[in-house]
């Protein structure tokens, strides 16, 4: 039988990674609707209207999906980790009320506004509706990282009795880790958006819907995901040198690196074991590590070994979670920048009446090979949290905290049949999610494109009854 | 710090617990009544009458939801080690409540956007959920009254309360119906606040009955002589209100206007005093009969950055959502997204 810390912090990462999932689309999501809706205003053309509605019905798939998630998550820490409050409640309380009342009202109430108020209020305020539900999430993002940044990376407090007092809040906020932590998981929402755009979009070309909408959705993916790829490992690698500074042993454990040294080669692929402690069928480029992290082929690395103590206590996090989830991540950045990269290649030859960035000119392999890197973004997104919260272990507050002190005394029965219910429930919501947005884009395929902007195309209630008619709903009939 | 002679570990808990219940009232009041709608809509007469009533609704029910969020986390922040404490003891309900509360979250998107065999299913979810989030709400009260004891007579009691707070949604879900529906509608929601209002008016009496024979301390506190006296507006300003309702509801209140409005106001004064009765008996314990929020108030320097944003925030956000409901005015109409 599991005890319940273990059952605790499974359920504790399941539900988090499900809710990560929404979140990452929601963020980013706002904002290209924002692009979107800007766009038609700019230049009249209706293409931009049909990519808002459609992608505003995904937005408000994803935002409930994240909602009812998120809310589950704010009980947790009350239902399951009660020490953590009882011992850091004093920093990490005003941080989450700070998101409830600047961000999740925000985005609540606006979110009503911009859903269903298109032909109901001005069309500023439509457009308000919608950057204040881009902000509002962009805040929740802001407040949580600044929580997560300080769990890795504490400062601007003291410790009184075993609980934690606030010196400085500017410190707290502005933890060392927060600036690049907030910019990667703000970039890591833009490519995830990107490519789902991009590749939904491709799924609907290669099922033959030619609509001009289709054509633009495919190249603005592929141009905001070019863009900001580079951006985005250039910030991973800053990301990792902060790290190195201030938890070496979590850099060790993504480099596989078990002593300390100059001339640290790069393992690009091994089998940790953490009982020889070494890597099996290693493959690495020699001095890599040591250029990657200090600059110089003989910069001096730390190595797993020098976390362990005189006892043989291991001070580290497990090598192996943390090692291939961080291979996973960036394997997916990497194949990121061939995929926008080499796709804008081909898009930049001129087609045969001389424009360039013609869809046509995209080989099939690539269009192809879009559709599933629509989910390339959720799978590097956890994999880059795998990397960063496991390897924090075993602490929960880096050199606070640890996880074992925080567990609530509920009985491991209750934990495990809890969490049975929400892998259960979650399961079966992922499958409904991604049903319902394969189903949407196929559907998508048969309807004409927009020639003027009348409502018609977007009712949200009885979307599929009523709508496939052609009518819309009737009137009560009065008595 | 002191305010008006009081020191920052007296004025500082008691804002926070009165920012707290505050967001509870708000909380029990508004998702209350789309909790109710979500409830009734097994009744609805068709289909049509459905997506109506869920329409109602649509564009509220996530700020709504949202005043919960705010509720546990000042509980969360204000007073940690209470958090902790009830939530752990409230596991289970807890869970249930959370799993009606995604079911139901999801439910509103889904039943319009799978495909159309499926809508009878979502429906159903949408259903169930709202049920389960008020039954285990009402569940969680019952055993909170009783001090978070888990014995038969308690968990009778509370199971008693979980109907009686489903009754009282989904009464307060037809009052809002009634506001924001015409036609076939809203003569079905009149028919369904009469016959609800039965059950929150049993479970109101029995919560008041109940209460101060669970302990000597409730019972001086609402028993004894002056502060009966004092107190006495409560019961009667509630049994009036009740009448008002019952018998507005007997001259079936139609049509546009601010009389379609009178039940549902009427309903939530008839909340807001049984509330504040409630929060006059267990004032100042946050735990019933272990914790005071003195006790478990957290760091006032903790409390005064969380309350000088408060200041600021929470009237923003209640004139923003005065703005939406402005927005969504008057009768119901289909919710489009063009
Ligand atoms: C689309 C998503 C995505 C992509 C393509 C990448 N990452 Fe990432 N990475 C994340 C999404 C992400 C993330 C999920 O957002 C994390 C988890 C916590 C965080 O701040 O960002 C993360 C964490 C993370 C960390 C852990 C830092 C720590 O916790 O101490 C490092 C060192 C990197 N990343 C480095 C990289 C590099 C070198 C990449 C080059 C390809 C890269 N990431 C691509
Ligand atoms: C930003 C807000 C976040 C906070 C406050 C947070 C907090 C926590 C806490 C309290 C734990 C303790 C449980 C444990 O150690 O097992 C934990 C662990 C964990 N978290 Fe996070 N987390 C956050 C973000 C995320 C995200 C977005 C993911 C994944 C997508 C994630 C994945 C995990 C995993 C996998 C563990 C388990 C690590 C282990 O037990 O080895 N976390 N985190
Ligand atoms: C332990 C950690 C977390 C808790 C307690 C939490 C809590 C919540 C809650 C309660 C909501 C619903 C808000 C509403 O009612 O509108 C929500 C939504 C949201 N969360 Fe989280 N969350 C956590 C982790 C994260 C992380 C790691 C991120 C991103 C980096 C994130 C970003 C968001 C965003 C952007 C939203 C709003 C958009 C949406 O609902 O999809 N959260 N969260």
């Amino acid at each position: 039988m599991m005890d319940a810390l273990i059952l605790s912090r499974i359920q504790f990462a399941a539900n988090i990674s499900f809710h990560i999932l929404f979140p990452t689309i929601t963020i980013a999501l706002g904002w290209f609707l924002l692009f979107f809706k800007l766009r038609f205003q700019w230049t009249g053309d209706l293409k931009w209207m049909e990519a808002y509605r459609f992608w505003v019905k995904i937005f408000a798939l994803s935002f409930a999906m994240g909602v009812v998630s998120g809310i589950t998550m704010s009980f947790q820490f009350g239902t399951n980790w009660p020490g953590f409050m009882e011992s850091v409640g004093n920093i990490a309380g005003p941080l989450l009320a700070y998101e409830v009342m600047t961000a999740f009202f925000l985005e609540a109430v606006f979110i009503g506004i911009m859903l269903f108020g298109f032909s109901r209020v001005p069309n500023w305020l439509h457009t308000t509706a919608t950057f204040l539900v881009a902000f509002g999430t962009t805040m929740s993002t802001f407040w949580i990282i600044v929580l997560n940044s300080w769990m890795h990376t504490p400062q601007g407090f003291e410790m009184v009795d075993g609980v934690a007092f606030a010196t400085n809040w500017w410190e707290i906020i502005f933890n060392p880790s927060m600036p690049y932590r907030l910019a990667h998981m703000l970039l890591a929402s833009g490519l995830t958006v990107s490519f789902l755009i991009a590749g939904l979009a491709a799924l609907r070309y290669i099922l033959g819907d030619r609509k001009e909408t289709v054509r633009s959705q495919i190249r603005a993916g592929l141009t905001f995901g070019a863009l900001l790829i580079p951006i985005q490992i250039f910030a991973g690698d800053l990301h990792g040198l902060n790290t190195l500074e201030h938890q070496p042993a979590k850099v060790a454990a993504m480099e596989g690196n078990w002593e300390t040294g100059p001339n640290t080669p790069l393992v690009l692929f091994g089998i940790p074991d953490e009982e020889a402690r070494t890597n099996h069928f290693e493959v690495a480029i020699p001095n890599g590590a040591s250029i990657i992290l200090k600059h110089s082929p003989d910069g001096v690395v730390p190595g797993l070994n020098d976390f362990v103590a005189e006892d043989g206590t291991v001070l580290h996090p497990p090598v192996a979670p943390v090692f291939w989830s961080f291979r996973v991540m960036v394997g997916t950045g990497f194949a990121m920048l061939l995929l926008s990269w080499g796709s804008l290649a081909f898009l930049w030859r001129r087609a045969d009446d001389g424009r360039r960035f013609a869809i046509r000119r995209l080989p099939k392999p690539l269009l192809w090979a879009l559709v599933p890197m629509a989910l390339s973004g959720w799978l590097a997104t956890l994999a880059g949290w795998y990397t960063t919260e496991i390897g924090r272990q075993p602490w929960l507050v880096t050199g606070v905290l640890d996880t074992s002190a925080a567990v609530a005394d509920v009985p491991a029965p209750m934990v495990l049949s809890t969490l049975i219910g929400y892998l259960a429930i979650y399961a079966a919501l992922l499958f409904a999610y991604l049903s319902v947005v394969v189903y949407l884009t196929i559907k998508a395929r048969h309807g004409e494109p927009l020639t003027e902007l009348t409502p018609g195309s977007g009712a949200a209630v009885v979307d599929a009854i009523t709508r496939d008619g052609g009518a819309g709903p009737r009137a009560i009939p009065a008595e | 710090m002191e305010l008006l002679g009081f020191p920052a570990t007296q004025w500082l808990p008691f804002a926070f617990a009165s920012l707290m219940g505050f967001s509870i009232l708000l909380y029990v009041i508004l998702d209350g009544y789309d909790l109710g709608v979500g409830i009734l809509t097994p009744l609805a007469g068709s289909e049509e009458e459905r997506d109506m009533m869920v329409a109602s609704i649509g564009p509220f029910w996530d700020a709504n939801e949202t005043w919960l969020v705010l509720a546990v986390g000042l509980l969360l922040v204000a007073f940690p080690s209470a958090h902790g404490l009830i939530l752990s003891t409230l596991y289970l309900p807890v869970f249930v409540m959370l799993v009606g509360l995604i079911l139901r979250g999801v439910s509103f998107e889904f039943r319009v956007k799978a495909r159309a065999k499926y809508k009878a299913l979502w429906n159903n979810l949408f259903f169930i959920g709202s049920l389960m989030t008020s039954l285990s709400q009402g569940f969680m009260l019952g055993l909170y009254v009783m001090g978070l004891q888990f014995t038969p007579l308690t968990i009778l009691f509370a199971t008693l309360c979980a109907l009686g707070l489903t009754m009282g949604y989904a009464f307060i879900g037809a009052t809002w119906l009634i506001a924001k529906s015409e036609g076939a509608l809203q003569v079905d929601a009149v028919a369904w606040a009469r016959k609800s209002i039965l059950g929150a008016a049993a479970g109101i009496g029995a919560i008041s009955v109940a209460t101060p024979l669970v302990s000597e301390r409730l019972w001086n506190k609402w028993l004894s002589f002056p502060e009966a006296l004092y107190l006495a507006p409560l019961p009667i300003l509630s049994l009036m209100l009740l009448s008002i309702l019952w018998r507005g509801l007997e001259t079936h209140p139609r049509g546009e206007g601010v009389r379609a409005w009178i039940p549902f106001i009427s309903a939530l004064g008839l909340f807001t005093l049984a509330y504040i009765g409630l929060a006059y008996s267990f004032y100042p314990y946050v735990v019933p009969e272990k914790l005071t929020i003195f006790e478990a108030a957290s760091a006032p320097e903790s409390l005064l950055i969380i309350l000088v944003g408060a200041m600021v925030v929470v009237p923003t956000i209640l004139a923003y959502t005065i703005l939406a409901y402005w927005v969504f005015r008057g009768k119901t109409r289909e919710l489009r997204y063009d």
